[in-house]
């Protein structure tokens, strides 16, 4: 019964297909045609967005209600995904949180590999709610041994006359000391 | 409401490899053509098509379902492509099922293609275009820290060692040596070899990832009316679910995908799976990373949240334990062009269900198995029940 078994054809039958090596392309060992897309974009930021932008260059971080969801949201937007309702209330948010997760990273956004780790992660920003609250930013004055989950950030902004309206007018999150 | 029960009798897949040399129009020919020879079907049998292909910036080429139609046996049928990212390896399918269900077709080829060796310099520069532009993309963000958030959450959240998720690659990388397409199968992998491997974005390192690859998959759908003319063993759909949840994950916590678990209710319910842990002989979670298939599990309902890892070391979801998972090799063994995982995902149920995985057998004839993939930005899941 077992050899009987062991005797049925493996599914696919058979496995179709020319595997084509990186060497044989740079030796040109196949044939191949190449295009370099140029195209640009210049995206508008809406309504919420561009409220947030201009208070990340002042140096604040806002939010805004969903009152029947019980929500201080942050990003922003202009209307609540759940109960589809819009969003009111506009309010500045302290610029401290919390380590949602992280990672610590060895590779570029074209995963070129990297020497020195980007320490990169969410935020769950201390006022807004429910919890998990926030976005995704840089960590700085911290080790990668350092960094960990429930570890209280503060925002670590550019200079005023740097900021132009972007989530890198905060440069990083840093650990919040005792004092602050 | 639904009109006719769906019965799978065919399936093809070709190899999947970092590159391969033909088309996405001839790789869906030669996947196409092979699921047609399993079903004995020819082009004029199909009544309609279906396309899975994901997103266009791997191929450089917009309006790639109508690229790919030729090879698909489209032209001149009612044809679709559907694209939901990672989730497009179960949805093309599920979009195959409705068009039968609904007693649109009695017989719909479905394939899947996906080309990522194209781009360059890597794939990973075409996922950059997938980000948020206003709040993401200014961070210069590469894919895989999404991936080593999500994990980093889970671990944390269920105090899991690494060791427990490796247990996953090593599982489904020799799993993978029964299987003839197979890109990264490997007999003799230990789990040292996967915490050893380089450290991309910790905790991902690089064995804990499925490669980028070129690869199609087909499948022959029928409804219950001519099932039988084409086999005397029809292999039934029984549930089909889908779920995506908010864009903005950054509100989320991701140590739980809700958005699976959604999905998969909304199958079980359809099948009539009421108690999935005893209901359902295997699974094939949808595994990119090792700790998706884990993740996974628990999004199915098939364990309790944090349990998963425990089932895997105690050997429960080897090929020969009580819940076989990922018999296919997954991705983490076969490959991941990521439409046509529906290779591993769903052609798998039909050869496991059908008793044709030869190699890959799972022992004591299956009944029921369940397949899924997830995508976007963890968000998305697809879910199909199959009996036999």
């Amino acid at each position: 019964m077992e050899n009987r078994k062991e005797e049925k054809p493996t599914y696919p039958k058979y496995a179709p297909g020319t595997h084509v090596r990186t060497s044989d392309i740079r030796d040109k060992k196949i044939t191949y045609t190449w295009w370099e897309p140029e195209i640009q974009y210049a995206w508008s930021l809406g309504n919420a967005m561009s409220k947030f932008l201009q208070g990340l260059k002042e140096g604040k971080i806002l939010g805004v209600h969903c009152h029947k969801c019980n929500r201080l949201i942050v990003p922003p937007r202009s209307f609540c995904e759940y109960c589809y309702g819009p969003t009111e209330d506009w309010v500045e948010l302290k610029d401290t949180g919390t380590i949602n997760t992280y990672s610590v990273s060895y590779l570029d956004p074209n995963a070129n590999r990297i020497e020195e780790p980007i320490l990169i992660g969410v935020i769950s920003i201390d006022e807004a709610y429910p919890k998990p609250m926030g976005f995704m930013h840089y960590f700085g004055e911290m080790s990668k041994d350092e960094i960990h989950i429930g570890m209280k950030v503060k925002a670590v902004w550019k200079p005023e006359d740097e900021r132009e309206g972007s989530i890198n007018d905060i440069k990083y999150f840093k650990p919040l000391g005792g004092g602050e | 409401m639904i009109k006719k029960d769906v019965a799978v009798i065919g399936a093809g897949m070709t190899l999947f490899r970092r590159r391969l040399k033909e088309t996405g129009k001839e790789l869906s020919f030669l996947a196409s053509k092979m699921a047609m020879e399993d079903a004995g079907i020819q082009k004029k049998d199909l009544d309609m098509v279906v396309m899975g292909t994901a997103p266009d910036a791997f191929d450089g080429i917009h309006m790639k379902g109508e690229n790919l139609l030729d090879g698909a046996a489209g032209a001149g049928k009612p044809y679709v492509r559907v694209f939901n990212g990672g989730g497009t390896g179960v949805f093309a399918p599920i979009a195959g099922w409705w068009h039968v269900a609904s007693g649109v077709a009695d017989v719909c080829l479905v394939v899947a293609e996906e080309k990522m060796g194209s781009c360059y310099p890597h794939p990973q520069t075409a996922f950059r275009h997938i980000w948020d532009p206003i709040l993401d993309r200014p961070l210069n963000p590469n894919l895989v820290w999404l991936f080593a958030m999500e994990m980093n959450r889970y671990m944390t959240v269920h105090n899991i060692k690494k060791e427990d998720i490796a247990r996953v690659a090593v599982k489904n990388k020799r799993n993978a040596v029964g299987h003839p397409c197979a890109q990264l199968a490997d007999p003799n992998i230990t789990v040292d070899d996967v915490l050893n491997s380089e450290m991309m974005a910790w905790p991902v390192q690089r064995l804990d990832i499925s490669p980028p690859s070129d690869g199609a998959a087909a499948l022959i759908f029928v409804s219950e009316d001519v099932a039988r003319q084409y086999t005397d063993n029809p292999i039934w759909i029984d549930g089909v679910g889908w779920n995506i949840d908010s864009t903005m994950w950054t509100n989320r916590d991701l140590y739980f995908p809700r958005y699976v678990a959604k999905a998969a209710r909304m199958a079980y319910k359809m099948a009539g799976i009421s108690n999935p842990r005893k209901d359902i002989d295997f699974a094939e979670p949808y595994d990119p990373f090792d700790y998706k298939e884990l993740h996974h599990m628990e999004g199915l309902l098939l364990c309790d949240k944090g349990e998963a890892p425990i089932l895997t070391r105690e050997g429960v979801t080897q090929r020969d334990g009580d819940l076989p998972i990922c018999p296919s090799g997954g991705l983490l063994g076969v490959g991941n062009p990521i439409a046509a995982t529906m290779g591993q995902k769903v052609c798998e149920l039909y050869w496991q269900l059908a008793g044709k995985a030869g190699k890959r057998q799972i022992p004591g004839d299956p009944r029921i198995g369940v397949g899924q993939a997830w995508g976007d930005i963890m968000q998305m899941a697809t879910v199909m029940v199959m009996r036999r």
